[in-house]
Order: structure tokens, then C-alpha cells, then sequence
């Protein structure tokens, strides 16, 4: 098994956002940056197949230079090697594109996504690269497994849970609950600054988006409190004041 | 001219639909073709009509979802009409559906798109970013396009007219996935399309204590939700956290009770027209982000709050 696990690198969970240059800019001044929380669920889980099944693990980020330390980190969970595809990633079908190339060259039997990476939440990388190379996608897998040159899988619908099998090669993404992510220990880390980082640069392709401008979210009003004793004026208030319940 | 992908639960369209046939309708000043896979159900397509679908195309042969299929031939039943832009709700079905329709389509693809389209300069769309943190204006620099908007961001317009059904088959298409079993949360509102949503965290002490919270629910006609311990440690099913790292919900109404308000689970609910924090600590953080407080502990305000919704009920 040859898995390819592509990673985003993306602000703290913790971060709180602003916006320089006239709202042109995400502000990255003093934002410590991580593993998308998704892709270390990927990750995890591509280990433990690989570990159970033997063959390897590949990183792949589309990102400047910024983004080795947290590629590192990757290394030090336990990816065998890395792959930067050197570009800013502000554009989902053109990182997609960027990686559906790494990809074709690569003869890989599977490929792992985060369901979203918590930036941008574009949700799309997945389906993407499945139209991009032809290959089935399944979003938001609880549960990824491999059996016998099969994939098995668990996935959110709206409203429930489904199981599903499929061929291989195969894109999936990660969703909550499919695993526990691991951290690197320091063993890990010590192996992680000699295994092969691969910087290559960009295919040349035009973005189909960009962004314009960013806006924050509007402050809010002070809160109005209710006394505890009278809790039930509340439901008075949202029927008959604020009009939003029946 | 942009068409929507009609998305059905066993030949039902949800109001998330009948909102994507609202927005296409207003950006096309007009009538909306709509694709659908698999019959609707009886009065469905009248439904559609009502919010300017003029024509639905319903494409048959396709016997269970795989998202390679339903790309293929969605793509497919637009463009044989001579549809290149198209409108999709943000459901789970649609993520994984949106970008492959795009691809073939060779158009721009923009999610969680949450305001009409500006075109003044270009075509700007607005869409939420750092989950729930910001906003952001994004450029669709091809020629077609695909949206995807998120659920109770724009308006349900009536926009009433005649309706005619075209029937086409699967072009070919054969999947590689296999479905082997489903199992739905029957009659729920589903939480990402629910207008009003009760949430309860770690100070609800335990799973035991949640019939209260969904008595409250029911009653105000909610989906309910929870923060991530509550998930982690199983007290409830995972696809009810919502914040950062689970859902990103805006409801009209959000009510959170027990829940300290931690920037990760702010990011997911704060776009929620109006917030109600019940929390027995005055300095939870909730109360900032909040339009209405309670301080106060839950196992007194919940049976209150009960009584007054049975109350108001009569
Ligand atoms: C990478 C990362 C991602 C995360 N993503 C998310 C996410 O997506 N969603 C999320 O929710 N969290 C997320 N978190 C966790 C988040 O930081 C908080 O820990 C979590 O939201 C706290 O949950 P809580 O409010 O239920 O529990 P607590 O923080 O324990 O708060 C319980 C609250 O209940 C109140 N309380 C206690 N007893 C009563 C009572 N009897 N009556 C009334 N009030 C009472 C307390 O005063 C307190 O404010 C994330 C954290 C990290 C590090
Ligand atoms: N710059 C990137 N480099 C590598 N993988 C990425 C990048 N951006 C997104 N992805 C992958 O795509 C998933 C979904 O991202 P998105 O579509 O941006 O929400 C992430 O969880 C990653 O697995």
C-alpha cells in the first residue's frame, strides 16, 4: 500500500483572526501554524493501515516555505518522506490540480484528505482530485480500512451513517472520530530532520479564484440578561420580542 | 443562466433546496432548470415550481449514490441542456458531488457561499472562512461556475411557474463504490438546516441529564447539539458537535446551555442570528457572544424554560 496524505498547514485553533492591508490579508503576525486538525487524523490512520498491511506513507503540501517546520512535525508522527509543491496554496482546484500531478507520477493506491482544512473550508480537495484522476472519493469517512485490495468505509450523510466498500486506488477524507491522532514522541522527532523533504515547484496553471477582500464578523450587542429566578420570561421574549420562535 | 442540482432524500426536496432554486432564480431573473437523480415523489416538482424551477430534468438508472456517478451525470444533464453555472445547497452529498460537476464543467468552484453574487466588477461572491471567524469576498475568475451555499444564508423567494419534466438514463456511468448499509437518525431535524438549535455542554454533568435539553427541543421545534467533550467522551453521538473542528452551524436561534463558550466552539455557532447562554459562572465567556443570559444552573432554568415553551404552546 502506497498512501498519499495531503496536508494543509493552517492557524491555531486558538488564533484569533484579523486582517491587514485594507482587509486584503489574513494577518499571520504572531499566529503559530499547525497540522489542518483533520489531515493528523489522516495521517494517523494511513499509519496504522500501513503498519498493519505494510508500504508507506507520503506528505504532500502545496505551500512556500513556511510550512517545512510543520511538514516536519508530519515526518516526526511517522510519514516516511514528504513532497512541497512550492506555491501559495490560496486556491482549492489549484492545489488540487498541483496534487492530482504528484499523483499520477507516484503509482499510489490511496489518497487522504481532511474533510475541510479549518482556514478555508473549502471541502473540495477531496472530490477534486477524485474527478481529476477519474478515481471514486468518499467524504467524511468515520472509518477508512483495507482488506484484501478493498477499501472499507464509514461516512457521515446528512442525518446519519453509511458503510460502504470500494476499489482501489481510492480518495477519501477524514473525518472526527476516525481515529486518535498521534503525537510525535522524541524518537520521532530525532528520525523525522533526516527523512527525505522533496521541495518541487508548481505546474503552471491559472487560479479559478482569488480573494478580494476579507471581512470580520460584526461585534455584538451587550448581552441582555434574565434573571434565573424568572427564566421562563425568556421564551416570552423570543416569541413575542426578537419573533423567532412560534 | 444557472441551474441547481435538486437534491432528494427518497423523492423529497428540503427547504435547502427550495433556497438554492431561490438564490439561481434571483441571479438568473428568472426561471431555473433544476437536475435531479431519481424520481421525485408525488407534489415534489410543484414544490420546486414554486420557487421559479421551470424544468426539472430527472436522471433515472442510477440505483444508489457514488459521488463519481452522480458527478458524471450531473454534469452531463446540465450541459446537454446548455447549462454551465450551477447552484448546489452545501449538504454532505453536495460536497462531494459540487467539485466533480465543477471539473467536468471546467468551472469555478466556490463553497459555503452565503450572500448573492456581485457583479459589478467581475463575480464576487461572499463566503465564511476561518470557520466562522470571517468572511470573505472571492473573485470567479472562469467562465462557469459552480456554488455551493450554505444552508439558512439567503431567503426563500416565490417565484411561482408552470413546471415540465424531462426524463433521461444513466449515460453509461458504473461505480466503484458499494453502499452496504445505511442507517438514518429518523424524523430529526437535521442539525446543519435546523432553524432553531438547543446545545448543552460539560455542565450538564453527564449523559443522563440530556432529557431535559431534548424535551426543550422538541418543544421549540430544534435540533440539538453539543460541544466536543461532550462528544468525546460519548455522551452524545459525534455528529452533534458543532465549533471548529466539528460542525459550522447558523441557525436563527442558538441556545447553549452549560457550555463555557471557548473560542473553537464560538467559531462554529457565532453566525447564529440570535444566542442565548445559560451558564451558572457570570464570567463564562459565552456571555460576550451572546444576546441573551441566564446565570444561573441549568437543572433550575431547564425545567423553566420548559415550562414557559408548554406554556406558550396553548
Ligand atoms: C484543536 C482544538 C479544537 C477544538 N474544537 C472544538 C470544537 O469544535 N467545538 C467545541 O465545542 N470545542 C472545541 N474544542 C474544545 C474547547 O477548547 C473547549 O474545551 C470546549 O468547548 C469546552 O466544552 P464545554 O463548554 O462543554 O465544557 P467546559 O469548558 O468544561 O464548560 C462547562 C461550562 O458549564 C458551566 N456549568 C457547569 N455546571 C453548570 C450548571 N449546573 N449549570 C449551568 N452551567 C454549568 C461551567 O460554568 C462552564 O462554563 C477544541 C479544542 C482544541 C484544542
Ligand atoms: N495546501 C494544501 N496542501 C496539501 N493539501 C491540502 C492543501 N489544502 C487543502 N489540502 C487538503 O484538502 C483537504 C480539504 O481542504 P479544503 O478543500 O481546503 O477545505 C485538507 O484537509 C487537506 O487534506
Amino acid at each position: 500500500m502506497k498512501i498519499l496524505v495531503c496536508m494543509s498547514v493552517v492557524p491555531d485553533t486558538t488564533t484569533k483572526i484579523t486582517f491587514t492591508d485594507n482587509n486584503t490579508k489574513f494577518n499571520t503576525q504572531g499566529v503559530q501554524f499547525i497540522i489542518n486538525p483533520y489531515d493528523e487524523l489522516s495521517l494517523t490512520r494511513a499509519l496504522e493501515i500501513t503498519e498493519k498491511s505494510g508500504g508507506s506513507v507520503t506528505v504532500v503540501n502545496v505551500g512556500l516555505a513556511d510550512a517545512d517546520a510543520v511538514i516536519r512535525k508530519a515526518l516526526a508522527i511517522g510519514a516516511n518522506d514528504a513532497i512541497r509543491i512550492n506555491a501559495e496554496p490560496s486556491d482549492a482546484q489549484f492545489v488540487a490540480e498541483q496534487i492530482a500531478a504528484i499523483v499520477k507520477a507516484g503509482a499510489y493506491d490511496m489518497v487522504l484528505t481532511g474533510r475541510e482544512s479549518i482556514d478555508y473550508n473549502g471541502g473540495q480537495v477531496c472530490g477534486l482530485l477524485g474527478a481529476l484522476l477519474d478515481w471514486p472519493s468518499v467524504n467524511v469517512c468515520t472509518k477508512i480500512d483495507v482488506e484484501n485490495g478493498t477499501a472499507l468505509f464509514e461516512r457521515d450523510i446528512d442525518g446519519g451513517r453509511q458503510s460502504l466498500s470500494s476499489a482501489l486506488p481510492v480518495v477519501a477524507s477524514a473525518q472526527k472520530d476516525l481515529c486518535e491522532p498521534r503525537i510525535p514522541n522524541m524518537k520521532g522527532i530525532m528520525a523525522a530532520r533526516t527523512k527525505p523533504l522533496t521541495v518541487v515547484e508548481p505546474a503552471g496553471i491559472d487560479k479559478a479564484s482569488s480573494y478580494v477582500s476579507f471581512e470580520s464578523p460584526a461585534p455584538k450587542q451587550a448581552v441582555r440578561m434574565i434573571d434565573a429566578a424568572n427564566a421562563g420570561q425568556l421564551i416570552d421574549i423570543l416569541k413575542n420580542e426578537a419573533k423567532i420562535i412560534a | 443562466m444557472f441551474g441547481i442540482y435538486a437534491e432528494n432524500s427518497e423523492g423529497v426536496f428540503k427547504k435547502s433546496i427550495l433556497e438554492a432554486a431561490s438564490y439561481a432564480s434571483k441571479i438568473n431573473g428568472g426561471q431555473v432548470t433544476a437536475v435531479c437523480i431519481g424520481a421525485p415523489a408525488a407534489g415534489e416538482a410543484e414544490k420546486l415550481s414554486k420557487y421559479g424551477v421551470s424544468k426539472l430534468i430527472v436522471v433515472e438508472g442510477i440505483n444508489s449514490f457514488d459521488a463519481q456517478v452522480y458527478g458524471k451525470e450531473i454534469a452531463k444533464a446540465f450541459s446537454d441542456s446548455g447549462i454551465t453555472n450551477v447552484v448546489f445547497a452545501n449538504t454532505y452529498e453536495a460536497k462531494s458531488i459540487a467539485p466533480r460537476v465543477a471539473v467536468v464543467l471546467d468551472a469555478t468552484l466556490v463553497s459555503n457561499v452565503i450572500d448573492y453574487p456581485n457583479t459589478s466588477n467581475g463575480f464576487v461572491v461572499k463566503r465564511g472562512v476561518f470557520s466562522g471567524k470571517g468572511f470573505a469576498f472571492v473573485s470567479m475568475n472562469k467562465g462557469n461556475k459552480v456554488i455551493a451555499i450554505t444552508p439558512n444564508s439567503t431567503e426563500l423567494i416565490e417565484n411561482p411557474v408552470g413546471i415540465s419534466i424531462e426524463n433521461k438514463t444513466n449515460s453509461g456511468s458504473n461505480g466503484q463504490t458499494q453502499i452496504t448499509s445505511t442507517s438514518k437518525a429518523g424524523g430529526k431535524i437535521p442539525l446543519t438546516e435546523a432553524e432553531i438549535v438547543v446545545s448543552a455542554g460539560r455542565g450538564m454533568k453527564g449523559p443522563e441529564n440530556w432529557g431535559m435539553v431534548e424535551e426543550l427541543a422538541d418543544l421549540l421545534g430544534a435540533a440539538t447539539a453539543c460541544s466536543k467533550p461532550v462528544s468525546d467522551m460519548g455522551w452524545r453521538p459525534h455528529n452533534e458537535h458543532v465549533g471548529q473542528t466539528g460542525i459550522t452551524i447558523k441557525p436563527n436561534l442558538y441556545i447553549a446551555i452549560g457550555i463555557s463558550g471557548a473560542i473553537q466552539h464560538l467559531a462554529g455557532v457565532s453566525s447564529s442570528k440570535v444566542i442565548v447562554a445559560i451558564n451558572k459562572d457570570p464570567e463564562a465567556p459565552f456571555f460576550k457572544a451572546a444576546d441573551y443570559g441566564i446565570v444561573g444552573d441549568a437543572f433550575e432554568v431547564l425545567p423553566q424554560l420548559i415550562q414557559a415553551a408548554k406554556s406558550a404552546k396553548n
